[in-house]
């Protein structure tokens, strides 16, 4: 809505008040990507590339599952002739959910199964290169499976701008907030998540044993606990956090490859969060959110614009010369 | 049978150290640098330069760049398709603004400002390693590609924001656009990729490569015993850097002609120097050839079996390129951490042998 001209409130701060709660909203979806990364990390000390793929791959299988389209479709066809594409119905979106919730847990097993339990002992970048080559992978079979056009992803969450908010802050600044419902949506889903991964890890028999791997592989291996059990436990639940996170970015802005970059978005968040924090992958989320949004606001129309590919990955490389270990993260002990 | 070092009597410390000390093996490096430099350039037509030959030997060059830095010295590097930018942009603007100036001359400079530019974001690396190193090497990536996307002096306000390779000559010899002869492109690019492959094994095996495996190795170590870990790590970005820039400036002026920033030396193109690598073998000079021929092989090959001899749509043979690529990754990783180099190591071994078991 338009600005009044007798506006108490300076037009320039309102703006960006809007732009700051705007970028909150951005925070915490990468947050929510940054959080399978952390997971992950802490208890496998894997620095899994592939997240971000990951989220693309759950999106497009629930895209497929929901739409009942015929996995491989283009390859049969393309092999075997005929023009096979749907099985001629649609699943309602909840059982779609569960099923690729059982989608991801096989693919869980199947990285621990075929890659992780191979490179057991090797150096952190050695791992970190094969989940690189295992999202181009994953890529590949997603395209195949589900062919890789642009899909629109609807499983009933709300969307569009919120009226209340918008009314409210009217009335306040005379000058209307424009809030996502999607956006407001995403931040619940998140926090109830993060709540529910903290009781997961703090409560469960499941959750003790992860943290106990993730302090100690050996000591946890002498007390009875199953490593490769764990490892796909974890690579189970970081599967489930990119489903949620492919839910949110998928409805946001369609399921195509460009998902799998928010990947790399993520890095600088946990960068300055720490790797082994799950508050610090929320807190660098909300602040690399607010950061860019802001920069681009204030000095983007100065040097050009489209200063957001950028300005993450510098915030964090400039954090990263004075707090190597980021916010919350472990201090780095070194021997020889 | 070969590989033989039997009656090969070095009687010289200079015969002691050289490259290639066995007989052999010589005899093989000085038939291919024939067969390349007298025989192929007779043959050679457009459909094979571009679509291999020139391919392979710029991204030669830049693989070896990025081994000297991940490779040897271990530090972790996913910007090179921003340094390869800077390579290329340095030389359009070199060769616009000195159009009478030789192409060698360009090359080398531009060879030269990417070494600066990549020493500065190198700076980093002296308080981050791992792959922390590899994201703060992401920003440069994106800054880059970035900059010369958004400040129009670069790309000279041409109103696509494209650059174009004006036509250029070496000694009369037009080597940059649409009119340069296939020979003489190819011959161009293999000069450089010669002389980078020469200047870097002899690097990588002198005073400067033992301080940067040192540094791979234990930098905590490395800095006891003496190495200086501020000269090794910037040395080893700035000598990757130069070569990542000659690569850079040879893959826009000579091969493609026309870029476009963000798609030619996008993020993709970071990770593809980086597979080379890996699959060709982290620390080898011989390794960086292997794997920028067998990634730059490997898309034409399916491109002719899967299109051509199977007539599948290409968008499935391009997803399987996908596929094949991370697949293969992860094996070689599994498998074959050295990569193409080792399997070479060890065919070697087993030549030695043959055909005798024992």
């Amino acid at each position: 809505m338009p600005l009044r001209e007798d506006s108490s409130v300076p037009e320039q701060l309102v703006f960006a008040m809007e732009v700051t709660l705007n970028g909150l909203m951005a925070g915490v979806l990468y947050a929510l990507v940054a959080l399978g990364f952390v997971l992950i990390y802490k208890a496998s000390g894997i620095f899994n590339y592939a997240q971000g793929v990951m989220a693309l791959f759950a999106a497009m299988t629930l895209v497929g599952i929901m739409n009942g389209q015929v996995p491989f479709a283009h390859l049969i066809n393309a092999i075997f002739g005929g023009h096979v594409t749907h099985f001629g119905w649609t699943v309602p979106s909840f059982v779609a959910i569960v099923l690729t919730i059982g989608v991801m847990v096989l693919l869980a097993w199947m990285v621990q199964h075929f890659v992780m339990r191979h490179l057991v002992g090797q150096e952190p970048i050695i791992l970190f290169m094969a989940t690189i080559g295992l999202a181009y992978l994953l890529e590949g079979v997603a395209d195949l499976m589900w062919g890789s056009e642009i899909k629109t992803l609807d499983v009933g969450l709300p969307q569009g701008i919120n009226l209340w908010i918008d009314e409210t802050t009217f009335q306040i600044f005379d000058y209307g907030f424009f809030i996502d419902n999607l956006d407001i949506v995403a931040t619940i889903i998140a926090a109830l998540l993060v709540a529910g991964l903290v009781a997961f890890a703090q409560y469960t028999k499941q959750g003790r044993a992860m943290r106990a791997v993730a302090d100690d592989h050996q000591a946890a291996l002498s007390v009875g606990i199953s490593l490769s059990f764990i490892w796909v436990l974890v690579w189970s639940v970081a599967g489930f956090v990119a489903l949620v996170a492919g839910i949110m970015w998928g409805t946001k802005s369609g399921v195509q490859f460009s998902l799998s970059l928010i990947a790399l978005k993520a890095l600088p968040v946990l960068m300055l969060g720490g790797f082994t924090s799950i508050p610090g992958a929320i807190v660098g989320g909300l602040i690399i959110g607010v950061g860019e949004k802001l920069f681009e606001f204030l000095i983007g129309p100065m040097v050009g614009g489209a200063t957001e590919n950028w300005f993450a990955y510098v915030l964090a490389l400039l954090f990263l010369v004075f707090r190597p270990q980021g916010l919350f993260g472990e201090k780095i002990i070194e021997r020889v | 049978m070969f590989y033989r070092e039997a009656g090969d009597y070095k009687v010289s410390y200079q015969q002691d150290s050289q490259t290639f000390p066995i007989k052999f093996d010589r005899y093989r490096y000085f038939l291919v640098m024939a067969v390349a430099f007298l025989v192929v350039p007779f043959f050679v037509n457009d459909y094979w330069a571009n679509a291999i030959l020139l391919p392979f030997l710029i991204y030669s060059i830049a693989a070896i760049g990025l081994n000297i830095l991940v490779g040897y010295c271990g530090q972790v590097s996913l910007g090179t398709g921003g340094f390869m930018a800077v390579g290329a942009y340095a030389c359009y603007k070199l060769m616009t603004a000195f159009p009478e100036v030789s192409m060698f001359v360009h090359v080398l400079l531009s060879g030269g400002i990417t070494a600066l530019v990549c020493v500065a974001f190198g700076l980093p690396s002296l308080r981050i390693k791992g792959f922390y190193l590899a994201v703060a090497t992401l920003a440069a990536q994106f800054f880059l590609v970035w900059l010369f996307n958004r400040v129009p002096w670069f790309y000279n306000y041409s109103a696509s924001g494209q650059i174009n390779a004006p036509e250029r000559d070496v000694f009369g010899v037009i080597v940059t656009g649409p009119n340069a002869p296939a020979w003489a492109t190819y011959l161009f690019s293999l000069i450089f990729l010669t002389v980078c492959a020469i200047v870097a094994r002899n690097l990588t095996r002198g005073t400067v490569g033992r301080s940067w495996m040192a540094i791979r190795d234990m930098d905590i170590a490395a800095e006891i015993i003496g190495v200086n870990p501020l000269k090794a790590k910037l040395s080893a970005f700035g000598v990757s850097g130069f070569f990542i820039g000659i690569s850079g400036a040879l893959f826009f002026a000579v091969y493609l002609g026309a870029v476009e920033v963000g798609e030619a030396f996008g993020i993709t193109k970071s990770f593809l120097v980086l597979f080379m690598v890996i699959i060709g073998g982290l620390g080898s000079i011989f390794g960086s050839f292997a794997g920028a021929a067998f990634l730059v092989l490997l898309p034409v090959v399916l491109k002719v079996v899967g299109v051509d001899l199977l007539g599948w749509p290409t968008d499935i043979v391009a997803h399987f390129q996908l596929v094949i690529v991370g697949a293969l990754i992860i094996v070689f990783l599994i498998a074959e951490p050295h990569g193409i180099a080792q399997l070479w190591r060890v065919a070697k071994e087993k030549l030695r042998l043959w055909p005798f078991p024992h």
